[in-house]
């Protein structure tokens, strides 16, 4: 098929030599008339069509009219005899997909060809039609497919199969009928067709899981020959496990016999296989061996693949289970010089993982001759696992630190930077010892830093770090060096931090003010004001807040309203006479992981939006201040989620949400009447108050009428002592006079009759007087509150089902608001530190740090720490624990 | 294009062969992941850059990159890449490159070469097409696959399944000899 006509002279060396040199596709399309000739020339037109085909695959489109004009020329070409003809017309079907009404011309040809004695042609007409065609002609040919799925000819039948693949998505009804041959190809002696069979019958029946664990069972006892569909089945059968585990652990050990049984198979894409799912299961020590062990032999394989294969799969488990993978160190320290970048930065990460404190040195300096020649994307791995390793081993922070701190004098895309600024910025927060060096290396960066983000984010670190140091003097020239060197964002971000360092610096203010005040004639509005602002509070001229405290509070406290809350108050603020009061917007994070955690297994429809953080105290807010009677119980604290007080789907349905004042308690019951011959009037709910000493009822506010399925409210309020936790129990009885409706007339019975109606005890706990408020970083919060406030105690909580059960068990009866993801606690732990916040009733910040241990089989002792804006507080912390 | 179940069944989001300047040879795409000819270009270029400088001749080299896996091999001035999600199975994927390279092979008589690829491109094309359909592998046997496209090419062919390959090879070497000679 060579072009001859374009070809060059062969000695013009220097224009590189092309069959398609020069080709057009007009000219193309042109030639494409040949298709026509009643004479066909089969060498020209599989010319032509290469050419087509060279043009479709350089990205050249045709318009929807030339497509036309081609695919009609192409059909007639199905009158050559010619078989390498016939191939490329089926080629360039598949190319063009043509419309339905299109299909129809080549149906018949195809469907000749398909039943055609040549294996070749059957195959491939199958894979175009099933390509191209719609279900009802799906149906016309659903017999030739399912003859075609058991033929004799391993190419016809895999064409069959895997037609059905692509299939099964448009048409599921129709591919499913075909279950019983698919079944038979299953069990073929060729090792293709087995694979597409095996793949074909899992996607028939991947919703049924009983036949699906019927069919591995089946076929996991040794009929399967080929190592790709042995891959299948491996697969298969972890999903049986999985899916099994939730329900029963007795009956997987067949199964995982035989994933154990494949890593001796003799295909190396076997033995990967199984190794990889055995390792992402949930396995013993003991179980997972042999399958690392297997990938450590990898490891030392003169084949990249196998190696980079291997190297992934241990570098996950090592993410989990770092001991697993230790004895594999010394092949993975060979692999930091690997050729292939990829195996040598898995290989480094890997090691940073499963790594000890003894040789921590020794890795980094190794890693720090890698470094020099790999592309950022993998720095950015490594600097992030050098991150985590520093964390583990705090002691080595210098050596890690110094590291970063060269990192950071390299060339770098910002990316790069940033993932180390984050590390450093990771590692200050948590390492103490490492804050000032950390800081310095931040300077000295800032120092020549092109990314204004950059420089931001660290000017506003040194301003909350900076002034606590032992000599924050020496942090002001480089801050400073920003006002006259930067762009206006980086001397904005700059003025703030020198206004710090004056706020919080009494020894440093004079200076402060001095440059300050040469800031005032800079170019950039913002800078100016900024400055303005700083100088005149600071100078406390201009009364802000009465004291000097409110002043730094107010420029420089942290902000402590969850942005999602303070948006949707902004969002519901109406303009009016009245300010928008920030006191008001609720301060309480909204947990959504933790509910979607309650419900195992369903998850929500994909798309379904998740529930927006609207704060509903908002809307409660709104509701309580209409009604005058509790217009003078002052701002609410907190309202409680709804808790159910009926079963559900009884004839009422009743949830009470409790709302706490500082002295008053309102409890909202929130009814719903299912029954629709009734009518309720004059609802109300009688409290028994008698186990609550401290309550006394003040008011309720019933309900008039309760119609079907339209729900209303009744409201009891409740005095207690000021700030104070009271508990009780309230048992409560719905009273109302029921009426007769008539539901075809919708007419009400005059006569009522007076019913009551039993519904669920209701309690007030503690953590109702805890608001939970998250911190951001939970170590500064702690050391600024004052260490007087400290109350420690140690508890025993006896025997708990596990580790996690008792944290989550306290936390529930503190009401807190875990920190930085402590409340997770990882498997097979013997201890967990977990970090709790939280504002208690009276508004006095609450931290809480839990220290819990195994002590014995299952026995967990707790060490509480609790710091607080209230001594009193510290202890009535430790006095719901003590009773809890 | 038919996005299949990925879990179940290993699969090929694409088959490249570039030249040694990274521009097309013959190319083909299983996967909606790159829906315009410009993303695609775009992909075949950070391939082509990401993997220039390796040594991937003797052996058969891998990267990781954008949440890909790409399986590679150069044989003078051909790259051949075979791209698959990255938690596909790296093993099956080097077999499927394998499958190509070294039916190109067959097919070219080992003279693997950008001019000799162009010069046959229908056999490149049909190759690609017998070794993945729709992103689900069909044929990774270099033998087999060499077989089926060189039957197809001969006019008035025996069915492949009763050629053996030398025969296969012959009519490839006749086809080839023809379209230099013509």
């Amino acid at each position: 098929m060579a072009q001859p006509y374009m070809k060059k002279d062969d000695d013009d060396e220097d224009v590189e030599y092309s069959p398609f040199y020069g080709i057009e596709k007009g000219a193309v399309l042109q030639e494409a008339r040949a298709f026509h000739d009643p004479q066909l020339d089969a060498r020209k037109c599989s010319q032509v069509i290469t050419k087509l085909l060279y043009l479709l695959n350089q990205g050249e489109t045709f318009t929807k009219v030339e497509a036309t004009e081609v695919f009609f020329a192409v059909t007639k070409l199905f009158q050559s005899k010619d078989a390498g003809l016939r191939r490329l017309v089926y080629l360039m079907i598949k190319e063009l997909s043509p419309s339905s009404d299109e299909v129809i011309i080549v149906t018949s040809s195809l469907m000749k060809d398909m039943n055609s004695k040549t294996d070749m042609y059957r195959a491939n007409a199958i894979r175009v039609l099933c390509r191209i065609i719609d279900g009802t002609l799906l149906t016309q040919i659903e017999r030739y497919l399912k003859q075609a799925i058991v033929d004799k000819n391993p190419v016809v039948a895999s064409a069959a199969l895997v037609s059905g693949i692509h299939l099964l998505q448009a048409n599921p009804e129709i591919v499913k009928r075909w279950s019983n041959e698919v079944q038979e190809a299953v069990q073929s002696r060729f090792a293709l067709v087995q694979f597409h069979g095996l793949a074909l019958l899992h996607q028939i029946r991947q919703n049924d899981r009983l036949a699906i664990s019927k069919m591995v069972s089946g076929l996991t006892r040794g009929s399967v020959r080929s190592p790709l569909a042995q891959c299948l089945l491996i697969r298969y059968t972890s999903q049986v496990i999985r899916e099994s585990s939730m329900n029963t652990q007795t009956s997987d050990r067949p199964f995982f016999d035989y994933l154990e049984s494949c890593l001796r198979h003799k295909s190396e894409m076997v033995i990967l296989e199984a190794a990889r799912k055995i390792a992402e299961m949930d396995v013993t020590s003991r179980e997972l061996a042999p399958a690392i062990t297997v990938l450590q032999l990898f490891l030392s394989s003169s084949k990249p693949v196998l190696r980079f294969a291997a190297v992934r799969t241990l570098n996950k488990v090592a993410m989990t289970r770092p001991l697993a993978v230790t004895n594999c160190n010394v092949d993975l320290e060979s692999l930091m010089s690997d050729q292939n970048r990829s195996i040598a930065t898995l290989a480094i990460t890997t090691l940073l993982k499963t790594g000890n404190e003894s040789s921590v040195d020794r890795l980094m300096k190794q890693i720090t001759n890698f470094m020099s020649d790999i592309a950022d994307e993998f720095k950015i791995v490594v600097v992030e696992a050098i991150r985590s390793l520093c964390l583990k081993f705090p002691l080595k922070y210098r050596s890690m630190m110094n590291f970063l701190s060269n990192s950071l004098r390299e060339e770098g895309g910002f990316e790069y930077k940033k993932a180390i600024v984050d590390s450093i910025v990771t590692l200050i927060s948590e390492i103490p010892d490492a804050k000032e060096i950390g800081l310095l290396y931040l300077c000295e960066f800032i120092e020549d830093c092109e990314f204004t983000y950059l420089s931001s984010q660290i000017l506003h670190l040194l301003g909350n770090e900076g002034p606590r140091t032992s000599d924050p003097s020496r942090y002001i020239r480089y801050i400073y060096n920003r006002v006259i060197l930067e762009n206006a964002t980086v001397r904005a971000s700059a003025v703030s931090t020198l206004a710090k360092f004056g706020a919080l610096v009494d020894a440093l203010k004079p200076r402060i003010f001095v440059l300050l005040r040469r800031c005032l004639f800079d170019t950039d509005d913002e800078v100016r004001d900024r400055a303005t602002l700083y100088l005149q509070t600071l100078d406390g001229e201009v009364a802000v807040g009465s004291t000097e405290k409110d002043v730094k509070e107010f420029l420089f406290g942290s902000f402590d309203v969850p942005l999602a809350n303070l948006e949707a108050s902004l969002k519901t603020y109406e303009p009016s006479e009245e300010p928008f009061d920030i006191s008001l917007v609720s301060r309480e994070v909204k947990s959504q992981p933790l509910q979607e955690k309650k419900a195992p297994g369903k998850k929500p429809p994909a798309g379904a939006p998740a529930p927006a953080p609207v704060p509903a105290v908002d809307a409660y807010q709104k509701i309580l201040s209409s009604i005058p009677e509790f217009s003078g119980f002052g701002r609410l604290f907190k309202s409680s989620e709804p808790v159910e007080l009926t079963e559900a789907e009884t004839e009422y349905a009743i949830n009470v949400v409790k709302h706490i004042y500082s002295s008053h308690v309102v409890l909202q019951y929130n009814c719903t009447n299912t029954i629709p011959e009734q009518l309720l009037e004059n609802v109300t709910v009688y409290v028994d108050a008698t186990d609550a000493e401290e309550f006394s009822e003040v008011c309720s506010k019933p309900l008039r009428s309760l119609p079907y399925d339209s729900p209303g409210q009744i409201f009891v309020a409740f005095e207690k002592p000021e700030h104070v936790p009271a508990t009780g129990k309230f048992s409560n009885v719905l009273k109302f006079i029921v009426k007769e409706v008539d539901t075809s007339t919708g007419e009400v019975d005059e006569d009522g009759v007076e019913d009551e109606y039993q519904i669920e005890d209701l309690e007030i706990v503690s953590a109702d007087y805890m608001l939970r408020v998250a911190v951001s970083n939970f170590r500064n919060a702690w050391e600024n509150m004052d260490p007087e406030s400290e109350r420690v105690d140690e508890y025993g909580l006896g025997v708990r089902e596990s580790l996690a059960e008792a944290v989550s068990a306290v936390i529930s009866i503190l009401g807190m608001q875990p920190c930085e993801g402590t409340e997770v606690v990882p498997k097979n732990a013997r201890s967990h530190t977990c970090l709790l916040s939280g504002v208690f009733i009276g508004d006095a910040k609450v931290l809480v740090r839990l220290s819990f241990g195994l002590s014995g089989p299952k026995e967990v002792a707790m060490k509480l720490a609790v710091r607080s804006d209230d001594p009193e507080v510290s202890d009535k912390i430790h006095e719901i624990v003590a009773s809890g | 294009m038919g996005e299949f179940s990925k879990e179940s069944c290993p699969s090929v989001k694409n088959i490249l062969l570039l030249d040694s300047e990274g521009k097309r040879v013959a190319v083909k795409y299983f996967s909606d992941d790159w829906s315009s000819n410009a993303s695609k270009l775009a992909f075949e270029k950070s391939v082509f850059t990401k993997t220039l400088k390796t040594n991937a001749r003797s052996e058969a080299e891998i990267t990781l990159f954008d949440g890909y896996i790409v399986v590679y091999k150069f044989v003078q001035d051909l790259h051949f890449f075979v791209t698959a999600g990255d938690d596909e199975n790296e093993l099956i994927i080097a077999n499927v490159l394998q499958g190509f390279s070294d039916s190109v092979g067959l097919l070219l008589r080992g003279d693997v070469e950008k001019r000799t690829a162009l010069e046959n491109l229908d056999l490149i094309l049909l190759c690609i097409d017998e070794i993945v359909d729709g992103g689900i592998i069909l044929e990774t046997d270099a033998n087999t696959i060499a077989g089926k496209v060189a039957t197809n090419a001969v006019d008035g062919s025996a069915p492949f399944s009763e050629q053996t390959i030398s025969q296969a090879l012959a009519t490839a070497r006749e086809h080839l000899a023809r379209s230099l000679l013509k």
